[in-house]
């Protein structure tokens, strides 16, 4: 039985196959819509996360499949101090396969270690949230043809943003990639993705602290939100705000081509009068979502 | 200064100078009903200086947490006056040897769960705890 808990548990060879089937339910929907009949999925949020949930069951109920679950810990058994192992042992007895987010960092391997049916991490604290990952990567392949040979630029919260290091961490392991990490210094990348990740595998990377600058080159542009309260100075806050919000004046010197990603919510970090942009790609990213997650769920049920 | 020989118990050799309060302080010896002794800075052909513990019983030694703590170290385990020496190695996994400080770890609400660490780095001896991949800190805790 296999779980998905960290991006990095999946090959490139896996990731492939998973990217292949969501795009084969794209082309054929219908051939997909009750290959899950009277399987179930329960939905375990240990903290609300509208969108992710809704992705999730979505993804079950287009397959075929029902969904089951709850919301917040205040519906759950957690309030009445249930362990994680307890909860996943009962709820594998009601359910086929299992999507999770917990505020606690490692909660969903705790859960695989004890599950009788598949998990999926969909977020644990600041740590993995993997079905993003996948989501970002169905994107990169749709709109750009395929993951190699890329230039990428990753802007806003880099140090504290588990989206933009995971991946960092996926796609570095695609060919002929350059990443352009734009960020304040504040919240730069963390040295051990730098060491461990960009420099041991040679991959060349710049870092900026200006959105601008490395525009022209750009293939990707992944937009992330810089927080106020990340930084330890108001002011330096209120002076660097605006350098890292996308607007159409930023745009001009970007390829035609470049594509435009976020992995939502947006507050104010890409401008609305960017939406129509045809390289605004962060909605079509959204029904990438479901679509990878419709994948993945037949993945880990053995159905592919 | 003269420790009596031992019959049966361990001597714990080639620490290095100043380390052996840390191992001390992780095999819990304070704990023991049986005479410890603590040697420092001792006079070493190979080291320079070097700690050594003696302890006058056969206990359970957690052998990882040595490796954790020095990995350099030799244990001489004596039985009945035999001798059979050990060397510690870094361990791959250390398993309730240390607290993971990540507040937002799972850990941190579920006292049950085994503390485990990896060993993700053996150059750098860098563990991370399994759940949340956090660093342990060299000081050992």
């Amino acid at each position: 039985m296999k779980h998905l808990i960290d991006i990095m548990d999946l090959s490139v060879a896996e990731i492939d196959e998973l990217i292949e089937t969501a795009l084969d339910i794209i082309k054929d929907p219908e051939k997909y819509q009750d290959v899950l009949r009277h399987k179930k999925l329960a939905t375990l949020f240990f903290e609300p996360s509208t969108r992710t949930r809704l992705s999730f069951e979505s993804a079950m109920l287009s397959l075929g499949g029902s969904v089951l679950g709850f919301s917040e810990a205040q519906s759950s058994s957690a309030a009445k101090g249930e362990s994680v192992a307890d909860t996943v042992r009962v709820v594998g007895c009601y359910a086929d396969i299992i999507a999770m987010r917990h505020p606690k960092e490692g909660a969903p391997l705790v859960a695989s270690m004890f599950s009788p049916v598949p998990i999926i991490n969909a977020g644990d604290g600041g740590h993995n949230h993997p079905t993003q990952t996948l989501t970002d990567l169905l994107t990169i392949r749709r709109e750009k043809g395929g993951l190699d040979n890329l230039t990428i630029g990753i802007c806003g919260d880099l140090k504290y943003g588990r989206t933009v290091h995971s991946l960092i961490n996926a796609m570095s392991r695609y060919r002929n990639i350059r990443f352009v990490l734009i960020s304040p210094d504040e919240l730069k990348v963390p040295d051990y993705i730098i060491n461990d990740v960009l420099k041991k595998k040679n991959i060349p990377f710049k870092e900026t602290a200006s959105l601008e600058d490395s525009m022209e080159d750009l293939d990707i542009l992944y937009m992330t939100r810089v927080q106020r309260e990340r930084f330890f100075d108001e002011s330096e806050y209120m002076r660097l705000k605006d350098s890292y919000i996308l607007t159409p004046e930023k745009l001009i010197n970007a390829k035609k081509t470049m594509s435009i990603l976020h992995p939502l919510p947006r507050v104010n970090e890409i401008s609305v009068a960017v939406d129509n942009d045809e390289r605004a790609c962060y909605f079509r990213q959204v029904l990438n979502g479901k679509f990878i997650r419709m994948a993945l769920i037949l993945k880990l049920l053995e159905v592919i | 200064m003269t420790v009596d020989s031992i019959q049966n118990g361990y001597v714990i050799d080639h620490i290095k100078a100043g380390k052996a309060m840390d191992i001390y302080k992780a095999l819990n010896l304070g704990d023991l009903d049986c005479s410890v002794a603590i040697l420092m800075n001792v006079p070493s052909s190979k080291m320079g200086k070097k700690d050594i513990i003696k302890i006058d019983k056969l206990i359970h030694l957690d052998f990882t947490a040595l490796g954790y703590v020095d990995p350099g170290i030799t244990v001489n385990t004596i039985n009945n006056g035999n001798v059979s020496k050990k060397r510690a190695e870094l361990p791959r996994e250390l398993r309730n040897v240390l607290k993971c400080r990540n507040p937002r770890c799972i850990t941190s609400i579920e006292q049950e769960l085994p503390q485990v660490f990896k060993l993700t780095d053996p150059q750098k001896r860098i563990y991370r705890c399994i759940y949340c991949e956090t660093r342990a800190d060299q000081d050992g805790q």
